[in-house]
């Protein structure tokens, strides 16, 4: 009995509640047809808002008003590099995936750039560097239809078990940065910033080098999300990372990392993944027009973040 | 979100340079926009007229008006992350029925008001995180709006139409509303008592309940005059391209925060301008497209100029607060 309340008491316990209530109800409606194969799609599907969901979790989690807006460009941007660079041979696979890394590094080290140099506010500085993205990926992949290698296509598609590969590495990626998090040093100074900056400089905390690295590492996982996308979908384009904005500050949220920061939550983003993704099936299961879905995605969302009820007040 | 953010450092400013720096941050806005203005003037002299302003501000009322709206959550520690895709629906709302049933027209709007006011009261008594909620929203505003109107289409009402293309002699008409609005806004926030009190809201939470002011209510009012020109935003923007589309709206959500930040306004600590509001919108609206097309600049490249654009302003600040400090 006390198991199950300290597991209730986890903060990202309720977005898995959610995924699995709407997943019941979907199965419920076609009559259990199907149920395995949606959980094989939304898993497939959760990979690419997690892997951007957690480097949009470390980026929150240094405190309020911090926020990565670019990750859409970047997501378009990184998935042209890296066709191009693939330039669809198998060989080239590591070498394109480095070069999508790299691109999303650079965007998240650009942005700190912005944001410390100018002294301007996070959301403002990946706002307008988003802007500069967009031009140099519409620029730059003007009539790109490059499709991906083979190879990675395969990869990106390959399943054992009904279990997508992709989703296996990203669970093994997702406890590395749950580690990371709780027992390094890197994500112990990222909670500190986040509860108090001006405390964690005062204990020694390098503020600077620490931020930096954050945002670096936010970009690098938007670039790679970048790359896999082109491979999952077969192909890139400017407008490929477009849903990622909402979804990846949404999964950090409603999987119970405080907006306030200083407070993260690894297994809330993949809970609240799977939970976006599944709703989204449930209401294409149900056949509801595009403007009843977007209502109901946008209700459901309000609904779960008033239960799950935001952190107490401090004072 | 907290009353108080931790993390800004108090900055250390001796008291006598401290009056002449808030002074020059002030002036900051207008300069940018002077500087915009002088650029184009530059580039195409022709540009500076009673029917150029007319056509280059074209578009300047509906956004000042969402940036005032995106201002007033602001000053109290919040952010609307739905505005953009509201004026869309209040757009869809005043192209269909405002025109064919005024009389549901206006009360969906105004019920839409209430809904702004009844998350203000939500996100404060469950304490919740105004950026998901709104973000929640932008969905369900976006919904409702393809549901009114499943294809771009509808009419404005005819009297809308005619407010919208007075011409009036001597000063072209967007700057006339520029004028109008930023006065009504400055009067009410920046000199009435209940406006300090709004102001108050964001910049000591704590300092004002235990003086007895009602948070719950200054957040009602807040967000309930977010939602006011919001509506505001979209029925003038529909008046000026008559007809309506369910998406019209969704670039103002990042305008209305730029050109917020851009007017002097600060995220946290209650700290905004409705004049500087008004005048970073106006520097957007001309920044968008007039100056960049006189400037010869490709398509390609026009949102890079955008983002440019926003940089350099704001470097500029920085370099004049620091020389002041």
């Amino acid at each position: 009995m006390t198991s199950v309340r300290t597991l209730l008491e986890k903060p990202w316990i309720w977005s898995f509640v959610g995924a699995v209530v709407v997943w019941l109800a979907t199965i419920a409606f076609t009559g259990g047809y199907g149920a395995g194969g949606m959980v094989t799609a939304a898993l497939s599907l959760a990979v690419f808002t997690v892997i951007v969901g957690v480097g949009q979790m470390f980026v929150i989690t240094l405190g309020p008003g911090n926020v990565d807006l670019s990750l859409p460009a970047n997501i378009g941007l990184a998935s042209a590099v890296a066709m191009k660079v693939m330039g669809g041979s198998d060989s080239m696979i590591l070498v394109g995936l480095l070069a999508a890394l790299a691109c999303g590094a650079a965007i998240g080290a650009i942005n700190y750039l912005l944001i410390w140099a100018l002294r301007i506010p996070p959301i403002i500085a990946t706002l307008s560097a988003s802007f500069i993205i967009q031009s140099v990926d519409i620029s730059y992949g003007r009539g790109l239809q490059i499709k991906p290698p083979p190879g990675f296509a395969d990869f990106t598609n390959w399943q054992v078990l009904g279990i997508p590969v992709l989703a296996m590495l990203t669970v093994i990626f997702t406890i590395g940065a749950a580690l990371a998090l709780q027992r390094m040093i890197y994500g112990r100074s990222v909670l500190a910033i986040g509860q108090n900056i001006r405390a964690a400089w005062l204990a020694g905390v390098h503020v600077g080098r620490i931020r930096f690295l954050t945002y670096t590492l936010c970009g690098a996982l938007g670039g790679i999300d970048g790359a896999l996308l082109a491979g999952y979908f077969r192909g890139a384009n400017v407008d490929i990372g477009n849903e990622y904005l909402l979804a990846s500050i949404a999964v950090v949220v409603i999987g119970g990392t405080s907006v306030a920061g200083g407070k993260a939550n690894v297994p809330g983003v993949w809970g609240a993944g799977l939970f976006l993704v599944l709703l989204l099936t449930m209401l294409n299961t149900f056949g509801v027009s595009a403007g009843v879905r977007l209502l109901l995605t946008g209700l459901i969302i309000v609904g779960v973040i008033t239960a799950a009820g935001g952190e107490k007040a401090v004072r | 979100m907290t009353a108080i953010a931790p993390g800004t450092v108090p900055k250390a400013s001796p008291r006598g340079s401290a009056a002449r720096a808030r002074m020059l941050r002030g002036l900051l806005p207008a300069l940018s926009l002077a500087l915009v203005l002088l650029a184009i003037a530059w580039l195409n002299p022709r540009a500076i007229s009673y029917f150029g302003f007319n056509l280059m501000l074209n578009l300047a009322i509906p956004i000042a008006l969402a940036t005032i709206a995106q201002m007033f959550v602001i000053a109290g520690n919040e952010l609307d992350l739905s505005i953009g895709t509201f004026v869309g629906f209040v757009g869809c709302v005043t192209a269909t029925w405002l025109r064919d049933a005024p009389l549901i027209g206006i009360l969906v709007l105004i019920g839409s008001i209430g809904v702004y006011a009844l998350l203000g009261a939500l996100i404060h008594l469950r304490n919740l995180p105004s950026i998901v909620v709104t973000l929640g929203m932008s969905f369900v505003w976006q919904g409702l709006a393809i549901l009114i109107l499943p294809k771009p289409g509808g009419k404005a009402p005819e009297w809308l139409l005619s407010i919208m293309s007075f011409k009036p002699p001597y000063v072209p008409f967007p700057i006339l509303a520029a004028l109008l609005i930023a006065a009504v806004v400055h009067f009410g926030l920046m000199r009435t008592s209940y406006g300090v009190i709004l102001r108050g809201s964001g910049g000591n939470a704590a300092a004002l309940r235990r003086a007895g002011w009602s948070l719950l209510k200054t957040k009602i009012v807040l967000f309930a005059l977010t939602g006011l020109f919001g509506v505001l935003s979209g029925m003038a923007l529909i008046g000026i391209t008559t007809s309506a589309d369910a998406n019209i709206g969704n670039g103002y959500t990042l305008l209305s925060i730029a050109g917020v930040i851009l007017g002097g306004g600060e995220f946290v600590g209650g700290r905004v301008s409705p004049i500087g509001a008004v005048i970073g919108a106006l520097t957007l609206a001309l920044a968008a497209s007039p100056l960049l097309t006189f400037m010869h600049i490709p398509p390609d490249w026009q949102v890079a100029a955008n983002g440019a654009i926003l940089i350099i302003v704001l470097a500029a600040r920085v370099l004049i607060s620091r020389r002041e400090r």
